[in-house]
């Protein structure tokens, strides 16, 4: 057995190490959970109240100097894990002063299933299964981005239409996602009408992505070295008929949500952040577009092919939870440019690369070559192997910045597999949006950040 | 795609590295990765750079320039800790604790360097090599004694 040692915190926050310390029997850190101020040390207190931003001035911020009055009447509430507002299993602990909240912190992982650690043990082509599950509402982009890494990883070069095919179903994922978001946001903020509407435009689109994969979410779809099949026959009306549907039903959305006063109240001006602290706390996508940085890796740093396609990123000017739900709306819209401009510009050719090694051979040769037999064999429980080196691949996710982060080692299974979830970074800029704020903001704040549990947890 | 450029320093460097490349307009930091390389200790690295179990990844974006930055840091296996890029960029907090978490690196100077994913009172690290994976039974506080 190990032995326990305990690790204790001096005055000012660092961690003292004890000499004699056997790192993985280091299992009492201390708790995770939102502490009373007094028992916080200086610089933890400082990062909760989100005034180190203002660096290096904010190391030495004295917490009595933090411009918020305090009272006696201080108390720390917990909300979630089960909570209906927490978008899944995210457990939130405040600390208010009566109405206002002063410190916040997110706890996550309580859905937390090891994901990277499943991926290292998966190969290559059983890869996107796992990762297709960690931000559930956009399975293609973290299919995308683990097959855009392994492909670095092995030079590979794709045909154009897989590249085109991809972009069409990253596309409509991302109205699908947005639009998903926009039904639980108007739920939270209490429109449940928009939470029917939204869900029955994303319905279309997951019936779309059901007629191309098979399945309405976690497709394994995108694959490295291309997609898994082609697109159906008469795709292209089933994509034009959602193009003809949704920009009317979007107009009902501003009808019914961006020109009314209850729903304006809710989030004018409410959690606002600027894009210093957006830009200080690593958030991306519409975080820090609402706060007015136009960044947008589709543009900025294109991949695929989205340096053929036209369209605009859209950017906020406040940064509050209005201009992350226009932001959201007006992403859809400018989906739905860039999925037209696909439709006219799909070409025609493969829809995976003719690279043996790592595409199998079709079923029909199976049946007529003892080679093609063995290669699907050996590509099925094997996989293929892929030089020895590491990348970063990061695209432009609904929700922002995906990265995956591989490690090979020259064998057919990732050595290291990170992904770099988008919720999980944004998420830190929650204490510095409510704060500040009246507790019956919170959900409006909460819901804009968009978290997707599975990926902060993953 | 534009490629990002890998630079190798020594932890003693590190911060100052980071801090310098800060300045230069690396106004993001997009993640921190640990890596454990116990099983794979001859790997392709940079001549100069000597192996050790564990490294460190930061990586850094420009929206400025437009690029990409990573930096790596092999960090032995007697002493697992860096120092925190908590001071130069707020947004490494949350990383720099799934790295604790997971891999098992201490951070030094972080303000609060606590499990994120896991319950705290897990016992080891899961992401690193020598810990089995799906050999050990499900572990929770109530079952552990020691906490």
């Amino acid at each position: 057995m190990v032995e326990n040692t305990n690790t204790s915190r001096t005055a000012d926050g660092a961690v003292e190490v004890p000499e004699s310390y056997a790192l993985v029997s280091e299992t009492s850190e201390g708790p995770q959970e939102l502490r009373e101020q007094e028992e916080t040390g200086r610089y933890e207190l400082a990062a909760e109240f989100g005034s180190t931003l203002r660096l290096p001035e904010g190391v030495d911020v004295d917490p009595g100097d933090i411009d918020i009055e305090f009272s006696d009447e201080k108390m720390i509430i917990n909300m979630g894990p089960q909570h209906p507002s927490t978008h899944g299993v995210l457990r939130i602990m405040m600390e208010l002063d009566g109405e206002v909240i002063l410190r916040t912190k997110p706890i996550v992982g309580y859905l937390h299933t090891g994901m990277e650690k499943t991926g290292e043990g998966l190969t290559y082509l059983q890869g996107p299964t796992n990762v297709t599950r960690m931000d559930y509402l956009s399975p293609f982009s973290n299919e995308l981005v683990f097959s855009l890494a392994t492909e670095k990883l092995l030079g590979l070069e794709l045909p154009d239409r897989a590249s085109w095919i991809r972009m069409l179903m990253a596309e409509l994922n991302r109205c699908s996602s947005h639009l998903m978001w926009m039904a639980t946001n108007g739920m939270d903020l209490g429109s449940s009408s928009m939470m029917i509407y939204g869900f029955r435009e994303r319905e279309m689109i997951l019936t779309f992505f059901e007629k191309v994969t098979g399945l309405r979410m976690n497709h394994n779809y995108i694959r490295p070295g291309g997609v898994a099949a082609d697109l159906p026959d008469g795709w292209e009306d089933d994509v034009i008929s959602l193009l003809e549907t949704i920009p009317g039903r979007l107009d009902e959305y501003d009808e019914l949500l961006t020109g009314q006063p209850i729903f304006r109240e809710r989030v004018d001006n409410v959690g606002i952040i600027t894009s210093e602290q957006a830009v200080a706390l690593s958030a991306t996508g519409p975080i820090l577009r609402s706060t007015g940085v136009a960044w947008d890796l589709r543009r900025d740093m294109p991949y695929l092919h989205y340096d053929q396609v036209d369209f605009d990123v859209i950017v906020g000017s406040v940064g509050d939870c209005f201009d992350r739900y226009s932001v959201r709306l007006n992403e859809i819209r400018e989906s739905l440019r860039i999925i037209s401009q696909i439709v006219e510009k799909m070409p025609s050719g493969d829809y995976k690369t003719q690279d043996k090694k790592v595409t199998p051979p079709p079923r029909v040769r199976i049946d007529e070559s003892m080679e093609a037999l063995i290669h699907h064999f050996k590509i099925y429980t094997e996989g293929y192997k892929v030089p020895e080196g590491e990348v970063y691949v990061g695209i432009e996710s609904p929700r922002g910045e995906i990265g995956c982060y591989m490690v090979s080692d020259g064998s057919a299974k990732p050595y290291r597999m990170h992904i770099r979830g988008p919720s999980f970074v944004n998420l830190q800029t929650l204490p510095t949006m409510l704060r500040g704020g009246i507790i019956a903001d919170a959900v409006a704040s909460i819901s804009s950040v968009d978290p997707v549990m599975g990926e902060v947890d993953r | 795609m534009s490629t990002p450029e890998v630079m190798h320093v020594e932890r003693s460097n590190y911060l100052a590295t980071v801090a310098d490349l800060k300045n230069q307009g690396y106004e993001m930091c997009v993640d921190v990765v640990g890596v454990d390389y116990l099983t794979n200790p001859d790997r392709l690295l940079p001549e100069g750079v000597v192996a050790e179990r564990f490294e460190v990844i930061a990586n850094l974006l420009s929206i400025s320039k437009r690029t990409r930055q990573r930096i790596r840091v092999q960090i032995p296996e007697d002493d697992p800790s860096i120092e925190t890029l908590f001071f130069l960029y707020p947004g490494s907090e949350a990383m720099e604790r799934e790295v604790y978490d997971l891999i098992g690196i201490r951070f030094l100077n972080h303000p609060d360097l606590t499990r994120i994913l896991l319950p705290e009172g897990w016992e080891g690290h899961p992401l690193r090599k020598d810990y089995s994976m799906g050999a050990v039974p499900v572990q929770f506080k109530s079952v552990n004694k020691a906490v």
